[in-house]
């Protein structure tokens, strides 16, 4: 056991333990519980029933009370493990309560009426999974619009994302022309004007436009990232321009150079920005739910907000369709962080 | 190696159709720069992202000027009568200025003053924390690109769905509460009614959520600083305090500045996790100024898209300046790297 623990704690150089260390490992197992623990409770807690979330204290697993249909009685019946006097105890089945005493039968014998004391019982409980939060929203509400909206929504938005914002940087990294610098400073200069500022003449273009209560209208104001030109051009730069000169000579159009050398060269950076845009479409809030005022539009951060911010919330339904709004997200996380975290780390922006 | 070849079949399957719709797409193509030459399809290329540009950005911005200086509820610019700089006036008619309440849009004043409370404070905190966070991640440790992911988690998550996770955890039988009970038997309280406590809430929910992106930035500035110098100053004898304060963090300044910024032009702009976790209550402790701008624009039963736009106009100038800031430090580093 010793050497199984020194063997653990043994320090890279044969150093010993320095404060620094704990403070180190403090701080990530801290930041590990932190960083995954709220959205871990939300995921258990969306598999409880609405009586199992109304608990105080709350389990970890979701856990509910056993019952038992009962010869003579119409509902099923609560199970309880009850201490009888003689000291031995015994499953009954709840037929009423009267004050400090509840009134049960015995499953297997239901014509005689035991009383019992309160403070004599304890809820026969087995943990099970209420699925039925995650189907009835789908098959009841809305949800399963909601979620064909966003999937629309961000595929569309990806698509033209990247074709617009390749064109342009296609035309701004390789090819030399009058105002090439005004256009960049335009570009880069949109990088200062977040919707937050622009959202009241926005609205009213999209209106004209006729594009108000309609998905386009979610779309269309948010393809042309400047983010996405600058990572598209930064990376075109790098392709050497006698590729391109050669594919001329041979009477290649303009466009084919684009799509059938330029584009695949720049597939990395393609990747790269294809994921940070389904990630941004997918996670819109606010502009949407600007544009989207119609139920049967709404995508499901919108549904989300919309349905938690009632007066009676219905938590367990909400509960679940977080995690399924989760889940696109946590798939990206788990497969493709690393070519998000070293995309930052390059470029520093988000 | 069959899965691979197999993919590579599918993917050139489903590419087939793309492919002959752009060959046919370059048939009018070849026509244009027939005509207009190859300097003229740079022109083509740029075309479809500054049409985008200039009807979704650049034409807002200037619209957004007219609508600050007309006055009504309507929205069609053609139905707004000129009323010049009535809006802004509205907005800073004060009796004292230290004092929201007694502004004549007194929902504005506390906006700002939220909103600048906010700021100071949560990138302060972030910032401290991210740091502390990038000099750990930096350390010589086992499963370093695990532990720089844990911190990332929270970045990817969407705003409502942060929101929510931190609604449910400071519900009254939330999880906040069941800790506090298990450790000190404390009475289950209810947090989001409470108006300091959603304030703190509102700062601590975003630190969580955007502290891994600063995070990353920093480490990466930590990594870039030269090996050599800490090997120079471990055979010197330095202090580990002494190194920090003499190499690590004069090295990283520029990084450091940078991430500042950045975390300041993000936090102005404060909406969606808040808007779903507080609705920027209750009353108005939450109230932040984007929220203020959407509630005056659109959500209100008194809405008024004139003096919303005069709002946001003054809220860009915050954020034009700090860009600015932000363009001006990024230069000084790139020169910094040349010499």
């Amino acid at each position: 056991m010793g050497a199984a623990a020194r063997f653990i704690l043994r320090r890279k150089g044969g150093k010993g333990w320095h404060w620094t260390d704990i403070v180190t490992w403090v701080w990530l197992i801290g930041g590990l519980i932190i960083m995954f623990g709220p959205a871990m409770w939300l995921a258990f807690s969306s598999f409880k029933t609405p009586a199992a979330l109304n608990e105080f204290p709350p389990s970890i697993l979701p856990y509910v009370t056993s019952q038992a249909t009962v010869q003579g009685y119409d509902k099923p019946l609560q199970l309880f493990e009850a201490k009888m006097p003689d000291g031995t105890t015994k499953v009954l089945a709840e037929v009423r309560r009267i004050g400090l005493v509840a009134q049960m039968v015995d499953p297997t014998t239901p014509g005689e009426i035991i009383k019992v004391n309160m403070n004599d019982r304890t809820p026969v409980r087995s943990v099970s999974f209420a699925t039925e939060n995650y189907t009835e929203p789908f098959t009841q509400f809305d949800f399963l619009r909601y979620l064909w909206n966003s999937v629309f929504v961000t595929v569309v938005a990806t698509l033209i994302t990247l074709i617009v914002n390749s064109m342009a940087a296609f035309a701004l990294s390789k090819y030399e022309f009058t105002g090439r610098n005004l256009a960049m400073f335009v570009i880069l200069a949109t990088l200062m004007v977040p919707l937050s500022v622009i959202m009241v003449p926005l609205y009213s273009i999209i209106s004209t436009l006729g594009m108000f209560n309609s998905l386009w209208g979610v779309i269309l104001p948010t393809v042309a990232t400047p983010t996405g030109v600058f990572i598209l051009r930064q990376y075109m730069l790098t392709i050497p321009d006698e590729l391109i000169d050669a594919a001329r000579m041979d009477k290649a159009s303009e466009w084919q150079i684009y799509w059938r050398i330029v584009l695949p060269l720049t597939a990395p950076a393609l990747a790269v920005l294809a994921i940070f845009s389904v990630v941004w479409r997918w996670n819109d809030f606010l502009w949407p739910l600007i544009v989207l005022s119609r139920r049967e539009l709404y995508t499901l951060q919108v549904g989300l907000s919309i349905y938690s911010g009632e007066l009676n919330v219905q938590w367990h339904f909400i509960l679940a369709m977080t995690v399924v709004t989760m889940i696109p997200v946590v798939l990206v996380f788990i497969f493709l962080q690393r070519f998000i975290t070293t995309g930052i780390a390059g470029t520093g922006l988000k | 190696m069959t899965s691979t070849t197999t993919s590579s079949h599918l993917g050139a399957l489903l590419m087939a159709p793309v492919n002959a719709l752009m060959r046919v797409v370059d048939i009018p193509l070849r026509g244009l720069q027939k005509s207009t030459g190859i300097g003229g399809m740079a022109a083509f290329f740029l075309a479809p992202n500054m049409l985008i540009f200039g009807i979704f950005v650049l034409l807002p911005l200037f619209i957004n000027i007219v609508y600050s200086t007309t006055g009504g509820t309507a929205f069609f610019l053609s139905e707004r009568s000129f009323v010049g700089t009535e809006q802004y006036q509205r907005l800073f008619t004060c009796t004292n200025y230290l004092d929201p309440m007694s502004c004549q849009e007194d929902a504005f004043w506390t906006a700002v003053g939220n909103t600048f409370w906010f700021v100071v404070l949560q990138v302060a905190l972030m910032i401290l924390v991210s740091l502390v966070t990038a000099l750990i991640l930096n350390r010589d440790l086992i499963g370093r690109s695990f532990w720089r992911a844990v911190f990332f988690f929270p970045v990817l998550l969407s705003p409502v769905v942060v929101g929510l996770i931190w609604k449910w955890i400071l519900q009254r039988q939330g999880l906040l509460n069941f800790i506090l009970y298990e450790i000190g038997n404390v009475t289950p309280y209810t947090w989001l009614t409470d108006r300091n406590w959603t304030f703190i809430a509102t700062i601590g929910v975003s630190i969580w959520a955007h502290m891994g992106l600063y995070t990353l930035i920093l480490l990466a500035g930590l990594q870039a600083i030269p090996k050599d110098l800490y090997e120079a100053a471990e055979m010197d004898g330095t202090k580990p305090a002494r190194v920090f304060w003499r190499i690590t963090l004069p090295l990283l300044a520029p990084n450091l500045l940078v991430v500042v910024v950045l975390a300041l032009i993000k936090a102005v702009q404060i909406f969606d996790e808040v808007y779903v976790l507080t609705g920027g209550g209750p009353g108005t402790s939450t109230l932040y100024l984007t929220q203020y701008i959407y509630e005056t624009g659109f959500a209100s039963a008194l809405r008024n898209p004139g003096l919303a736009a005069a709002a946001s106009i003054l809220m860009g100038l915050v954020l034009v300046v700090l860009t600015l800031m932000q363009l001006g430090l990024g230069r000084k580093n790139e020169n910094k790297g040349k010499r």
